[in-house]
């Protein structure tokens, strides 16, 4: 059994079409005959590649003029959703504006958001998989709350395809007045430079934790990931403990990655960072405990100091 | 200013977590403040410092009474709490969470802002305190890396992807803070003492004007019907670092072709 209609939530970047949203739609694909999406901002800059990827229509709610997302799409997809539009299904990123949208939508529905999935099965009603403890164990749930089901998926839970489809067409999404709910604005974007390949898109990710022991030694992790060609990333406690900004974080909380590749060095394996990099291709782990809970997952684990692994590797690549 | 703080009282994450058998996340242990939850704490104190007047109110939802979580934000400086603690909100989703802390917050009287953490340390879904804001037709900004209030506008860096937004809103609003936002102080010894003997008011879900009948299992609207194991991933070689540690490294990313 397939359904019938999927809403798509397209979130446009710096950078275009986001691909969490790219991801999602190949997924829609495979489970839906009709694959929509909805977008807060511009339909006509998303039109081409959703269409690429499957879609056949954008809702655009236009500019939305300093509004922020959360209140004002949501509302928006509420009344199109009492206009008689109900898809069976709405699909979000668990990123901050998907979770945003998710939340206020299910309270203007009365229905249940489910977030963090990694798999949708549609058979005898709507499924998702969500890991628990640090990705150990799946829970399946099934939607008891009638049509439209709202679930956040996982970054990186499924393969972005594209399907060869013309541009979507555009369609506008009328955005009720949100009343002092909708009293919140955006004045400013700022955007923190990066170079080198994305974190969540780098074939190589060398990350470093607590174990580095002082901001300053992360320099030895920029290093190494220049050397591999490779982007650096850093566990929650450093980031929390303001050592790099929260763009590097892997985990629950940051981004999830799936390199061919992942160094972590002086990281420990928090439940929560294990969730963001254990589908990577190879672990490799350097930490001084030896009881460290990442050796459990590691192709090639070393007990050792991170201050003496690490300059000699960076030596041993240097010298090749 | 008057802050109401959302804060969670978690069986403790260094411990193996474990479901009951109706798959609920086992929670008959000790509970402990989330951590995530004292940035929120801490941030609240500080506002109510700045603004030199009013105080900080906890609100919570707890099997069994639970307050030892609660003991250690009022412990940090909190004034006082409420706890809502019922057998009828066993099984609550995030839903159902938000609607009993929303009407447990209408509790507490002149609330400028309420402030929660982005998400539990148990459950991350993300979603509480925006679900929180639209139950109580308040205006909200998530992901909050730093806050500060003047002239009744509260100012938000909300975390993007890409770095951050500057964000404002009218008070009341609900914002959701980052870990890091502030550094969470420790109790003192006073402050221990002190929070002993500060009011927390406990209370069910039909004192909120809520059915019992409609949340919890039977409000969930979601259905649990399979947990599984994950299929394991293999640990690979351990070795001592004797000083080859670099050449192994190396050798296995030429084995890969990554060099």
């Amino acid at each position: 059994m397939a359904l019938s209609k999927v809403w798509v939530h397209a979130e446009a970047t710096e950078n275009g079409v986001a691909p969490i949203t790219l991801e999602m739609l190949a997924k829609a694909r495979e489970i839906a005959d009709v694959v929509e999406v909805f977008v807060g901002g511009d339909g006509a800059a998303v039109a081409a590649t959703v269409g690429a990827h499957g879609a056949t229509k954008v809702h655009a709610t236009g500019d939305l003029s300093g509004k922020l997302q959360g209140v004002h799409v949501a509302g928006a997809l509420a009344a199109a959703i009492e206009g008689g539009e109900a898809p069976d299904l709405i699909m979000l990123g668990t990123t901050q504006d998907g979770r945003d949208i998710g939340a206020r939508l299910s309270v203007k529905l009365d229905k249940p958001v489910l977030t963090n999935n990694t798999e949708i099965e549609v058979g005898d009603g709507i499924v998702v998989s969500t890991q628990i403890f640090g990705g150990t164990q799946i829970v399946k749930t099934k939607f008891a709350a009638g049509s439209p089901a709202i679930a956040l998926f996982r970054p990186k839970s499924f393969v972005a395809e594209e399907s060869g489809g013309g541009a979507a067409e555009v369609a506008a999404l009328a955005v009720p007045d949100a009343g002092a709910a909708g009293a919140a604005k955006l004045v400013n974007r700022h955007i923190e430079e990066t170079s080198g390949p994305k974190l969540d898109e780098a074939a190589v990710v060398v990350a470093g934790g607590r174990g580095l022991t002082e901001a300053a030694k992360f320099e030895m992790i920029e290093e190494l990931a220049k050397l591999l060609k490779g982007a650096p990333g850093a566990s929650r406690a450093i980031v929390d403990a303001g050592w790099v900004p929260y763009s590097y974080q892997v985990g629950q909380t940051g981004k999830v990655v799936k390199p061919t590749v992942y160094i972590a060095a002086g990281i420990s394996g928090a439940t929560q960072h294990m969730v963001g990099m254990k589908g990577s291709k190879n672990i490799i782990a350097i930490n001084k405990d030896p009881e460290a809970p990442i050796f459990g997952i590691a192709d090639l684990g070393i007990v050792g100091d991170v201050h003496k692994v690490l300059p000699q590797l960076i030596e041993a690549l240097k010298a090749r | 200013m008057n802050i109401v703080v959302c804060v969670k009282q978690i069986p403790d994450p260094a411990d193996p977590g474990a479901l009951d058998a109706d798959h609920t996340l086992k929670r008959d242990g000790k509970l402990i403040l989330d951590e995530s939850d004292s940035y929120g704490v801490e941030m609240a104190l500080q506002l109510v410092d700045k603004a030199g007047s009013g105080e900080v109110t906890l609100v919570s939802m707890a099997p069994n009474d639970e307050v030892s979580g609660l003991r250690t934000a009022l412990a940090m400086g909190a004034a006082k709490a409420v706890l809502v603690s019922d057998d009828a909100l066993k099984g609550a989703g995030a839903l159902d969470t938000a609607k009993v802390l929303a009407a447990a917050i209408k509790k507490v009287e002149g609330a400028d802002l309420i402030l929660a953490a982005t998400e539990s340390s148990d459950g991350y879904t993300g979603t509480v305190p925006e679900q929180i804001a639209a139950v109580l037709d308040l205006p909200s900004i998530t992901f909050a890396k730093s806050v500060e209030i003047a002239d009744g506008t509260v100012k938000v860096q909300r975390q993007t992807e890409a770095g951050y937004d500057e964000c404002e809103s009218p008070l009341p609003a609900v914002v959701s803070v980052t870990a890091g936002v502030v550094e969470p102080r420790y109790p003192s010894f006073k402050g221990i003492m002190a929070a002993k003997s500060k009011p927390v008011e406990t209370v069910k879900v039909a004192d909120l004007g809520i059915d019992g009948a409609i949340v919890g299992w039977s409000g969930a609207g979601q259905e649990i019907i399979d947990v599984a194991a994950a299929p394991a991933r293999e640990a690979g070689e351990v070795f001592e670092d004797d000083g080859t540690a670099a050449e192994k490294i190396v050798g296995f990313l030429d084995g890969l072709k990554v060099l």
